[in-house]
């Protein structure tokens, strides 16, 4: 079974650390425990959303910038 | 002037969108209320006697979007739209967008928002019209050169801040020379992405400021003040708790720092509710303009109670065209008022946002209470985490605090992670009741005293 990463908080989900820069982690990539996956906004203050484990091929399910509640899923990998 | 009938379109959410319903309701208005696909459930939106939904949850595509809500206060058949705090409260553009669909902005005209809001171009007017700046630079500064050459007439430490911004945003503190040539750029940069507009100027940092501000309303023709607030307890350039009057200034200094805001605020026609903000150097006994806010401010109750105008309804009627109804002679200072900011925010966590559901409420008699909040309500998580604002009155500093005391202990939130335990720590603090702080209180304060504010 692919492996998730949920949100630990509800807000806005962002993919990138600003609008001008890359992703965290494109669609296809790897990650390691710890690793950066994205931000939540929630009450103007943002947040990083980390891996809790390795995994590959990392597919995200969330958009950038969507409306997500708490333990929703943001990514799948291998 | 008769205003029953009249319909007031409210661009705004959460408290504030509640207290201006208030104020619209007394004077006979019909309520139309703009909210986001998050808000359905706000108590804005019940208390409205009709609900536009203006977009999605995030708020530049809602709240921020002007042509969304300018079609929505249109499509209601709204005589007049009030744009309450933060969002679009300081836009030029959309100041002139409501115009420019035939409606009334409850607010300055847009070329004041837009001179006020530019903190160089609001320092010069101030500057013309006598009003004291802090020494900085003569306008813009363009260059890391032109920065190096402005500082050595102001002195060090400075504070490099966005011309386009407000609210603490995007200040930078530096102490040399090589500090400059390494901010500005970074600042440039910051304030570029953020307003839109990179320009920056500097001023001198005063220490041991406490932030002292004057409520003006003005017609256009003539303006008034209704005194003064203190808003020395900050966290992250946001206030927390604010008083009025501020009880550290000396009686003349009050009579100076009102008389001279209510000349800028006539030097350049200023309409509506406004609000001028200073540092107040104790030491020296001297206070500087710092900027203008063209809006209402969070912190507007205070100055209510102990002046009996209701500074939401008094915009309206202005904005309506009514002459200001004061003549200065005829607004006295009664007592002393303290408003708490609330939260729902965790105190014991570094203040995480707690965006959760509001269950049973108590909340104490003979204290106002400013709140979006009703029992069962789910806060959304998009938007600021005011959740309410705990105001009190006494005849004296003394008895306020001791009735703010009273009814912090009394008042509870069940359900949520609220502020409140901060503000029951710091009512108890020798300092705070000797009124001694400066704007770097509190962060200081909260090194120390994080366990009490738990």
């Amino acid at each position: 079974m692919a492996k998730q990463i949920r949100s630990p908080l509800p807000g806005i989900f962002y993919r990138r650390p600003a609008p001008d820069q890359p992703p965290f982690v494109e669609d296809g990539g790897s990650v390691e425990a710890g690793t950066v996956v994205g931000l939540v906004e929630v009450m103007k203050s943002f947040h990083e959303v980390v891996a809790e484990e390795a995994g590959t091929n990392v597919r995200f399910v969330a958009e950038n910038e969507q409306p997500i509640t708490v333990g929703v899923v943001l990514a799948e990998m291998d | 002037m008769d205003l029953s009938g009249r319909k007031l379109f409210i661009a705004n959410r959460g408290e504030i969108a509640v207290r201006i319903n208030r104020a619209a309701k007394s004077l006979g208005m019909t309520v139309a209320q703009g909210y986001s696909e998050a808000d359905g459930d706000m108590l804005a939106v019940r208390l409205a006697d009709q609900a536009v939904e203006i977009g999605p949850p995030h708020a530049t595509k809602s709240y921020l979007d002007i042509v969304r809500v300018v079609e929505a206060a249109k499509s209601a058949g709204a005589d007049a739209v009030h744009p309450g705090y933060g969002f679009l409260s300081e836009n030029a553009e959309f100041a002139a967008a409501v115009e420019a669909a035939g409606m009334i902005f409850v607010g300055p005209s847009a070329e004041t928002i837009a001179r006020m809001g530019d903190k160089a171009k609001a320092r010069e007017a101030a500057e013309a019209a006598g009003v004291p700046i802090a020494p900085g630079s003569d306008g813009r500064v363009e260059t890391v050169e032109d920065a190096i050459e402005a500082a050595k007439g102001i002195g060090y430490p400075l504070m490099i801040k966005a011309a386009a911004g407000g609210g603490g945003r995007g200040i930078r503190v530096a102490d040399n020379d090589d500090d400059l040539k390494r901010l500005v750029p970074q600042a440039r940069s910051e304030a570029e992405a953020a307003f839109g507009d990179g320009g920056l100027y500097l001023e001198r940092m005063i220490a041991h400021a406490r932030h002292v501000e004057v409520q003006i309303l003005g017609d256009g023709q003539s303006a008034v003040h209704l005194f003064e607030r203190e808003c020395s307890l900050q966290r992250r350039r946001q206030k927390v708790w604010e008083e009025a009057p501020a009880a550290c200034l000396p009686q003349a200094t009050r009579e100076r720092i009102c008389a001279v805001s209510v000349r800028l605020a006539e030097a350049v026609g200023y309409r509506g509710a406004g609000t001028l903000e200073y540092l107040y150097d104790p030491e020296r006994d001297a206070f500087y303009f710092m900027e203008m806010n063209t809006r209402i401010q969070v912190e507007h109750p205070v100055t209510e109670m102990v002046t009996g105008a209701d500074l939401v309804a008094e915009m309206i009627r202005i904005a309506f065209g009514e002459p200001l109804r004061f003549e200065q002679s005829g607004i006295a200072l009664s007592g002393h008022a303290i408003e708490v900011r609330v939260n729902a925010e965790d105190p014991a966590s570094n203040f995480m946002p707690f965006p959760g559901v509001a269950q049973k409420m108590r909340v104490p008699e003979n204290v106002r209470f400013d709140t979006m909040l009703y029992e069962g309500y789910a806060i959304p998580p998009f938007y600021d985490s005011l959740i309410g604002k705990l105001i009190v009155h006494g005849s004296s500093r003394e008895e306020a605090l001791q009735k703010l005391r009273e009814a912090l202990a009394e008042m509870e939130i069940e359900g949520l992670k609220t502020t409140l335990p901060l503000y029951r720590a710091l009512a108890d603090d020798p300092d705070v009741q000797a009124d001694n702080t400066t704007t770097k209180f509190l962060e200081a304060w909260l090194e120390t005293n994080a366990i009490k504010a738990a």
